[in-house]
C-alpha cells in the first residue's frame, strides 16, 4: 500500500524548558518519520519556543505526527494545515578567484548579498524561499563553491 | 514549610493518599529511604528486583485504579525498572516512578551508577521529569500523580539526583495542577455522538467492539446498561476481559489472534463498529484491509491519536468513554429499537454453534485449559487472575469465566514474561479478601521468580499455577506451525524442582498430575494461606486455536492443527 508522499511544513510550539527538543526529535525517530529539517529558537518575551520541522510523509503519517505532537506533554500549539510563509537561509563559501561582480548580482537575486571576503575565499549569504535556495544553490555551483550551509527552514502562518 | 527534597517526596506520597510503594534502595536514593524508614503512613513493600517493583505497582493500579508508586536507584537500579515503566506505556496503567540520581555536579561525568535515565524513560513514559531543584519538586510530583492518572493514563518517571533530595526548600503542596499544554478532552463532541446514535440506529449489525479504555475509564457498568438497553452484542479485546460477565448472552467473546470463532466473524460480518476505548491493535485487527471490511467505524478514545491511527474512523468521537456513554445512553434510548438486531443475533448465534471455544479431552495428561476452567469453577468471582506471557495467558483470557472489569490483569501490550507473578503480589496487596491467582508457565515463572521472598516477607499469599508443558509453549506452537517444527531453544526440559523451589522461600509447593491432585493443590494452598506454587503437568503439545496467524484476515482463522 503506497500512498502519496508529500512535503510537509510544520511548526510546533512548545515549553521552553529543558529537554523539550529530544522529546520531538525522539518522537520522530521512534515512530519512524522523517526530518528533513529542523529549527528551533525561543520565542522573544515568552516562555516559549518554535520549532519548525520540515517532513516527508503521506496525509495520514502526517495527521498521525500531528496529533502524536499533540501528546507530548510540553507542546502548546500545532500548526500544519496553516498556510506558512516559509523563509530558509543559506551560506556558501566561494574562493576569492571567481567574479565577486557577477555573484554580488547572483545573491542579490535571492534576497542576499556577501556578508564577509577573506583573503583567499568569500561567503555569500541568501535568504529566501527553499524551494529559491535550491534554485540560488544550483545556480551559485559554477562558482565553484566549497562549502554549502543550509539554515532549515522557518516559518509564521500567515 | 522547609524540609529537604527527600521529605518532599514522604509528604507528597502522603497528600496523594499513597498507601503503599513497591521499591528498592540504592545509593542515590538513600535520602529518600531515611525518610521512609521515620515515617507510618504508608507501607513500604520491598520487592527483590526493581523490575518487579514496578510491576508490582502496575498489579496494584490495574486492582484498584488509582496511581501505583515505585521507587528505585539510580543505574542498574533504574534500569531494571524500564521494563516495567514500558509495560505500563503500552498497557496505559497509571504510575509514579520515582528514581535515585546521581548529586547534580557528578551528572555527565560516568559516574557510579550513573545513566540518563530521562533519556532512556523518554520513549517509554507517557511523560518524564528530572528535578534541579528541590523548589520544583512540589509542583513536579504533583503534575507527575496528576498526568499519570488523567486523559489516557501512563506511567511518569521523576528522577531525583541525591542533592536535591538532602536540599532544604519550601513545600507546598496546596496549590491546583494547572498545565496550560496539557488539557485532555474529556467530554464527546454532542454533534459526532448523534451522528453516531443515528448511525447505530440506522445499522443492521451492530458490534460493540470493546477495549481496555473501558475499564480504565470505569465505564463498565454503563457499557452493561447500554449493551442490555440496546441489545447489541459485543467482542471484547484481551485487556476488556471482564467488562461483560462470561454468562451475558450479548457477549460473543475475545476476538482477534487467538479470538473465538465467533467473535472473528461477527468482528468480519458487522456492518457498524462501537469501538469503546480500543485501538485496534494488530493482535486484533489481523489483516488491515480486510479488519471489519464491511463496516463503519464509531471510534470513542480519550486518545485523539489512537482514532483513525490504523483504520479510518468514520464517527470519531474523542472523549472519555464513560463521559461518552452517558451522553449515548439518553439518546439511545429514544433512537435505538433492540428488536431490530433479531437476525443478527441469529447469525451470532450460528456462529457460536459453528466453532465454539473448546479443547478435546485426551490421553493421560492434563489439558492446560482445563486447569483455567477448573480455577474459575471453584474460584469464579473470589479470584482476581495475573498471568504471565505464552500459551497459558491466552488460555486464561478465552476460557476464564470472568465476572467484573479489574479481575484480570494481564501484559497485554507489552506482552512481558515475567510480569504476571509481581503484579499479582500488587494485585494481592489491593485487594487481600480474594484469592490473587498467577496464572504462569514453565518459562515465564523463572523470569521474576525471587518474588517468592517478597510474598512470604509481605505475606501475600499469591497462588502460582505452573501450566508446565516443558515448552516455551507460544513460540514452539509457532515453531511447530511455521518453521517445520524446528524447535530451536524452546525445549524447556532442564528444569527445577518447583515444589522444593517454593518450600525453599518458605512457600509451599505442589506437582500435580490429576484432577484430584489439581483441586486437592488448589485448596490446600488456599487453606495454607502462603505463597504457593501449583506446578501442574500439563500435555505438552498443545496448541491455543483457533488462531489468525500473524498478517492474516479475522476470518480466515486456523481452527485445529492437523499432523503433517
Amino acid at each position: 500500500m503506497m500512498e502519496q508522499t508529500e512535503r510537509r511544513v510544520i511548526s510546533v510550539i512548545v515549553m521552553n524548558e529543558a529537554s523539550v527538543l529530544s522529546r520531538i526529535v525522539g518522537l520522530f525517530s521512534g515512530r519512524g518519520y522523517n526530518i528533513e529539517s529542523l529549527t528551533v529558537a525561543p520565542i522573544p518575551d515568552s516562555k516559549y519556543s518554535r520549532i519548525t520541522i520540515v517532513t516527508a510523509g503521506s496525509v495520514r503519517v502526517v495527521e498521525q505526527i500531528t496529533k502524536q505532537l499533540h501528546k507530548l506533554i510540553p507542546v502548546l500549539k500545532v500548526y500544519e494545515h496553516a498556510d506558512l510563509v516559509e523563509t530558509e537561509i543559506a551560506l556558501v563559501k566561494i574562493p576569492m578567484s571567481e567574479s565577486l561582480g557577477d555573484i554580488e548580482a547572483l545573491t542579490h537575486a535571492y534576497n542576499g548579498r556577501i556578508v564577509n571576503v577573506g583573503s583567499d575565499t568569500m561567503i555569500a549569504m541568501v535568504a529566501d524561499e527553499p524551494t529559491r535556495v535550491n534554485h540560488f544553490l544550483e545556480a551559485i555551483k559554477r562558482f565553484h563553491p566549497k562549502e554549502i550551509v543550509r539554515s532549515g527552514s522557518v516559518a509564521l502562518e500567515r | 514549610m522547609q524540609i529537604s527534597g527527600a521529605q518532599m517526596v514522604i509528604e507528597a506520597l502522603i497528600a496523594e493518599e499513597v498507601e503503599v510503594v513497591f521499591g528498592y534502595p540504592g545509593g542515590a536514593i538513600m535520602n529518600v529511604y531515611d525518610e521512609i524508614y521515620k515515617q507510618h503512613s504508608f507501607q513500604h513493600v520491598l520487592t527483590r528486583h526493581e523490575q518487579a517493583a514496578v510491576h508490582a505497582a502496575e498489579g496494584y493500579a490495574k486492582a484498584t485504579g488509582k496511581v501505583g508508586v515505585a521507587m528505585i536507584t539510580s543505574g542498574p537500579g533504574f534500569t531494571n525498572g524500564v521494563t516495567g515503566l514500558a509495560d505500563a506505556y503500552m498497557d496505559s496503567i497509571p504510575l509514579v516512578v520515582i528514581s535515585g540520581q546521581v548529586p547534580m555536579s557528578l551528572i555527565g561525568t560516568d559516574a557510579f551508577q550513573e545513566i540518563d535515565a530521562v533519556g532512556i524513560s523518554r520513549s517509554c513514559t507517557k511523560h518524564n521529569y528530572l528535578v534541579t531543584d528541590a523548589a520544583d519538586l512540589p509542583r513536579i510530583l504533583k503534575e507527575a500523580f496528576y498526568i499519570a492518572r488523567t486523559g489516557r493514563p501512563g506511567p511518569v518517571h521523576v528522577d531525583i539526583p541525591k542533592d536535591v533530595t538532602a536540599q532544604i526548600a519550601t513545600f507546598d503542596y496546596s496549590k491546583e495542577v494547572e498545565l496550560e499544554t496539557y488539557k485532555p478532552t474529556t467530554k464527546g463532541n454532542a454533534r459526532q455522538i448523534k451522528k453516531a446514535i443515528d448511525a447505530i440506529a440506522h445499522s443492521k449489525r451492530p458490534l460493540l467492539y470493546l477495549g481496555g479504555g473501558v475499564i480504565s475509564s470505569g465505564a463498565a457498568e454503563l457499557v452493561r446498561e447500554f449493551s442490555t438497553m440496546t441489545q447489541i452484542p459485543a467482542v471484547e479485546t484481551f485487556m476488556a476481559r471482564g467488562t461483560l460477565r462470561y454468562d451475558d448472552p450479548l457477549l460473543i467473546s475475545m476476538l482477534g489472534m487467538h479470538g473465538s470463532y465467533a467473535a472473528n466473524m461477527a468482528m468480519s460480518e458487522t456492518d457498524l463498529v462501537i469501538g469503546l476505548g480500543a485501538r485496534f491493535d494488530d493482535r486484533v485487527t489481523g489483516k488491515l484491509s480486510e479488519f471489519a471490511k464491511n463496516a463503519q467505524i464509531i471510534h470513542v478514545d480519550i486518545d485523539p491519536a489512537s482514532v483513525s491511527k490504523l483504520v479510518h474512523a468514520h464517527f470519531p468521537i474523542v472523549g472519555d468513554v464513560k463521559n461518552v456513554l452517558e451522553q449515548m445512553i439518553p439518546l439511545a434510548k429514544e433512537q435505538i429499537k433492540p428488536e431490530r438486531y433479531e437476525t443478527w443475533h441469529n447469525t451470532i448465534a450460528n456462529f457460536n454453534k459453528l466453532h465454539p471455544l473448546s479443547y478435546k479431552e485426551e490421553g493421560d495428561r492434563l489439558k492446560p485449559q482445563w486447569v483455567i476452567e477448573r480455577i474459575g469453577q471453584l474460584l469464579g468471582d473470589n479470584a482476581n487472575i495475573s498471568t504471565d506471557v505464552g500459551q497459558h495467558q491466552m488460555w486464561s483470557a478465552q476460557f476464564y469465566p470472568f465476572t467484573r472489569p479489574r479481575q484480570w490483569v494481564s501484559s497485554g501490550g507489552l506482552g512481558t514474561m515475567g510480569f504476571g507473578f509481581p503484579a499479582a503480589l500488587g494485585v494481592k496487596r489491593a485487594d487481600p479478601e480474594r484469592v490473587s491467582i498467577n496464572i504462569t508457565g514453565d518459562g515465564s515463572i523463572l523470569m521474576n521468580i525471587q518474588e517468592l521472598m517478597t510474598a512470604v516477607e509481605y505475606k501475600l499469599p499469591v497462588i502460582n499455577v505452573i501450566l508446565n508443558n516443558n515448552f516455551l509453549g507460544m513460540v514452539r506452537q509457532w515453531q511447530t506451525l511455521f518453521y517445520d517444527k524446528r524447535h530451536s531453544q524452546t525445549d524447556l526440559s532442564t528444569q527445577p524442582d518447583f515444589v522444593k523451589l517454593a518450600e525453599a522461600f518458605g512457600g509451599v509447593g505442589y506437582r500435580v498430575n490429576t484432577k484430584e491432585e489439581f483441586d486437592a493443590a488448589l485448596k490446600d494452598a488456599i487453606d495454607k494461606n502462603v505463597v504457593a506454587i501449583i506446578d501442574v503437568v500439563v500435555n505438552r503439545f498443545e496448541n491455543v486455536l483457533p488462531m489468525v496467524p500473524a498478517g492474516g484476515s479475522l476470518f480466515n482463522m486456523m481452527l485445529e492443527y492437523k499432523e503433517k
